[in-house]
């Protein structure tokens, strides 16, 4: 569990990368490069991330967590298809589209389900109670997967 | 007609009696949308209009008889000879399988309908679901009750959305308007309520919408110009990450599953601006999370880092990948969006088409009518109290209008808009005006009128509460209450009067009075079809200019070289070739396209001004764009650069097919000397034209349609002119006539 958070939290950038990605190979790689130099360089950005980190183990419950550990499991399918399509091309052109549109839907599904159940944004959602944000989830999830199954050929 | 129902509802004050009012009036509003759209079956007959509803409606048929895997898998032989056409992957099949699937559910129910008048009834019938979608669309934009329903009269009845919408005329755009606005409502009420659920039933109607016509790409582009002037003014919230990525994620999935659509979304530039919203909001949101754990200066750098980082790869990505080929660049229909006149210059069979052409001025008026000044009306309302529905009625107010500015068939996008911002802004006027203070004068108005029976109880607590402020003078109450009714009152009649007289005829059967004020139904088009349905050979290939190549395939059912789909330019140019040289180029182009018969449409004998000879030019310039060698649009100019069809016109013109086959023989109609052109009012020269290489097959009752068949070879060897030459029994001028053959090269 442990070395998970860890991975989790600098890669706070990475979620921004799938999103980007269908056509833009490049940020996938650079977001990591451009935070990473930084932070060793100068120590504001240390203790940014620290602060961050504290933050984080600190604030978040448990169920959030579990939903992290997707986030960043999702984060790693996206960039493995990605990075896949960027090597090995991208010959079967449906089967990447719907493989990496799922992850990517799958991950802003789970953020936002993540966002509705945070109590913090309760105040945001006032017509949105935990349990019906996780129908939503679960029919949106349905949709989309119906959708990538169709169109992976 | 709609408006004036609304009346009728005096002194009723309970929640349920007005929930049954509004339902009420609002069946009211849609039976008036769809009574007004029914001119053109009244006055003419059940029948398919124009020409793409009748490639739509030949589709329609085939997905009835055929189910729908075949239809999905069509490959369609009898259109683009030789070539074919994969009409199953290049049509939008949201219309059809939408009356397929209506057609079933009546024959299930036992109804017996006709799949005809399905397809003839759709667009009338959605108009009224398009109404009930403006009334909750602007329900969520205003608290007035009245406004709503405002909106949904005005979407009914006016002229913007009627053209598109009347019986009979069976196009894409008949469901897409609807979609529109309940996608446009779904996304509004996802963006309020920071709902995935929303925002999914959005993306499912912006894939119902995708399936449906092409001006999906309006929605692509305006939702997340919404998103993005959020963004801009610092209204990002969490609402909005929730329904706008809901949105993308699976709105995009679902337009990919449309074969015509496929990798669009992730190929051409159209579409880029969704996902770099896309991006941008995942940017933002992660920033916002961010942010809750950081000192300000921190998060300042943190924030212009992550921002200048990400914008600048991500500029630089697209430029790069679509430099690279990856990304399709904007295609021309786009730039002429931006230049007006870059399709005529760069893409003729764009510009050809008149639906295309920049709008004049008073077309506004005329399709929206007093709509059109309480529009910036009631977008001036929306900036009072700007929320982000607000924002999303100016967005769309601005986008909507610099496009039906540039196109006149963008008019319809405008349309939904402008009937929303109009309503509140009637509204808020009745509202005001309307506060019931001294009881008999607004009783008096209200009984007279209408929308106003609920404003005037509303208000009137309103104005209790305050009661410094208002209205009280009954002068000014009724003056401007009256003004009011009367531009109502003036807009249902200008409503009708366009609708019935502009925009419901078939335009494949034509009207016309006898001088005893009769009508005169003229019918030249569907005679001629049918007797090439019944004279011809099954196979048998027609040649016409690309306009009526639906109608041929619809109503003749025979093979055509080139229709109304226009996906292959040279092919088109090829019949323009055809149509523009002289016999001698022209026969071997029919030969080696097998074609069998030509059809011309001539309205020299009636008046009828939307004939060949006048598109004529578009024919030329679109060959020209091919074979500039061969056809040269200066040559069918006189020396003082007159387009001329009489004496004088020059001898390309006269040479070429399409003139030929227009007047040959014409002038055996009228008395030697006075042989006259109605339609360009040129008097024509006497000796008519002479063809050798095809010969009149059939010729409508009034001249319209004509249609000539393609000479066989010749028994004997001679070349046709010879050969025609000898029949006419002037064998010496034949020989002197025959020019250098000149045979089709490529």
């Amino acid at each position: 569990m442990a070395p998970k958070k860890n991975a989790r939290e600098p890669a706070t950038a990475v979620p921004v990368a799938p999103a980007l990605a269908p056509v833009e190979p490049a940020p996938v790689v650079k977001p990591a490069p451009v935070k990473h130099p930084k932070s060793e360089a100068n120590t504001p950005w240390d203790k940014v991330l620290i602060n961050l980190y504290n933050h984080y183990i600190e604030e978040t419950p448990q169920r959030t967590k579990l939903l992290d550990v997707f986030l960043v499991f999702l984060a790693v399918v996206g960039a493995l298809q990605f990075l896949y399509c960027v090597l090995a091309g991208n010959y079967p052109f449906n089967a990447f589209l719907s493989g990496f549109g799922a992850t990517v839907g799958q991950f802003v599904l789970t953020i936002s389900l993540r966002i509705q159940t945070t109590e913090a944004n309760k105040s945001e959602f006032p017509q949105v109670s935990p349990e019906r944000s996780f129908a939503d989830f679960i029919v949106c999830s349905l949709i989309l997967h119906f959708f990538c199954i169709n169109f992976i050929n | 007609m709609a408006v004036a129902t609304q009346g009728a509802s005096p002194g009723i004050n309970s929640q349920n009696t007005r929930a049954l009012l509004r339902v009420s009036i609002l069946f009211l509003i849609a039976a008036a949308a769809v009574a007004s759209r029914l001119f053109s079956v009244i006055r003419f007959e059940s029948i398919i209009h124009e020409f793409d509803p009748w490639f739509n409606f030949r589709a329609t048929k085939y997905l009835v008889a055929n189910g729908f895997y075949k239809f999905w898998d069509w490959f369609d032989d009898r259109t683009w000879h030789p070539l074919g056409r994969v009409t199953g992957g290049t049509l939008y099949p949201g219309l059809m399988v939408t009356s397929g699937v209506i057609y079933h559910a009546l024959r299930a129910l036992t109804v017996p309908v006709d799949i005809r008048n399905i397809c003839v009834l759709l667009a009338p019938a959605f108009s009224g679901l398009t109404a009930f979608a403006a009334y909750l669309l602007t329900n969520e934009m205003t608290t007035s009750s009245s406004a709503g329903l405002l909106a949904a009269a005005f979407m009914g009845i006016t002229p913007g959305y009627i053209s598109r919408s009347v019986a009979g005329s069976y196009d894409n755009e008949a469901i897409a308007i609807f979609l529109l606005v309940f996608t446009f409502y779904l996304w509004i009420k996802a963006l309020k309520l920071g709902s995935m659920l929303w925002g999914a039933l959005c993306a499912l109607f912006y894939g119902y919408m995708v399936a449906s016509w092409g001006g999906y790409a309006f929605i692509t582009c305006l939702l997340p110009l919404h998103a993005f002037v959020l963004i801009g003014i610092g209204r990002f919230s969490n609402r909005l990450y929730v329904s706008y990525t809901t949105w993308y994620a699976l709105g995009t999935l679902a337009s990919m599953q449309i074969p015509f659509v496929g990798f669009l979304p992730v190929k051409t530039s159209e579409h880029m601006p969704a996902l770099g919203i896309f991006g941008l909001v995942q940017l933002v949101g992660i920033l916002q999370y961010v942010r809750s754990s950081m000192s300000a200066k921190q998060f300042k750098t943190f924030v212009i880092t992550v921002i200048v980082g990400a914008v600048g790869i991500g500029l630089a990505g697209l430029v790069g990948l679509t430099s690279l080929g990856y990304i399709a660049p904007w295609s021309g229909r786009f730039y002429s969006l931006w230049d007006t006149g870059y399709a005529k210059i760069h893409i003729p069979i764009i510009a050809s088409v008149s639906e295309h052409q920049p709008t004049a001025w008073p077309a506004f008026f005329f399709d929206l009518n007093m709509l059109i000044w309480l529009f910036p009306a009631g977008v001036y309302l929306c900036f009072q109290d700007l929320r982000d529905e607000h924002v999303f009625v100016v967005v769309y107010a601005l986008f909507g209008s610099y496009f039906a500015g540039v196109m006149v068939r963008l008019m319809l996008t405008l349309t939904p808009i402008v009937c929303v911002a109009a309503a509140i802004a009637a509204s808020q006027i009745l509202d005001t005006y309307l506060s019931a203070k001294k009881p008999p004068s607004p009783e008096e108005i209200a009984d007279a009128q209408s929308t106003d029976a609920k404003p005037v109880k509303t208000a009137g607590l309103r104005v209790a509460s305050k009661p410094a402020v208002g209205i009280f003078t009954f002068v000014s109450k009724a003056l401007v209450v009256g003004g009011m009714v009367v531009y109502l009152l003036m807009f249902v009649s200008h409503c009708t009067w366009v609708t019935s007289n502009a925009y419901s005829s078939p335009s494949v059967v034509l009207a016309s009075r006898m001088p005893d004020g009769s009508q005169h139904i003229i019918d030249d088009y569907r005679e001629a079809y049918q007797w090439l349905r019944q004279n011809t050979k099954e196979d048998a290939k027609i040649m016409s200019w690309w306009d009526y190549g639906y109608q041929i395939g619809g109503m003749a059912d025979r093979p055509t070289l080139v229709d109304n789909n226009t996906w292959n330019n040279t092919h088109i140019a090829t019949v323009g070739k055809a149509m523009s040289s002289s016999e001698e180029v022209s026969y071997p182009i029919m030969r080696q396209h097998e074609v069998d018969y030509v059809l011309v449409v001539f309205g020299g004998l009636l008046g009828y001004s939307g004939d060949d000879i006048n598109k004529f030019l578009w024919m030329v310039r679109i060959a020209e764009g091919i074979w500039p060698e061969e056809v040269k649009e200066r040559n069918f100019f006189t020396s003082r650069g007159e387009y001329r069809v009489d004496a004088e016109a020059t001898d390309t013109m006269k040479n070429s097919l399409m003139y030929k086959m227009s007047y040959y023989n014409y002038h055996s109609l009228f008395p030697a000397g006075q042989t006259v052109d109605r339609v360009r009012n040129a008097r024509l020269p006497d000796q008519g034209p002479v063809l050798n290489t095809i010969e009149e097959a059939y010729t409508t009752e009034n001249w319209i349609i004509r249609i000539y068949k393609v000479k066989d070879l010749d028994n004997v060897g001679r070349d046709l002119a010879a050969a025609a030459s000898f029949d006419r029994g002037q064998k010496k001028k034949a020989s002197k006539k025959k020019g250098p053959r000149v045979l089709r090269v490529d």
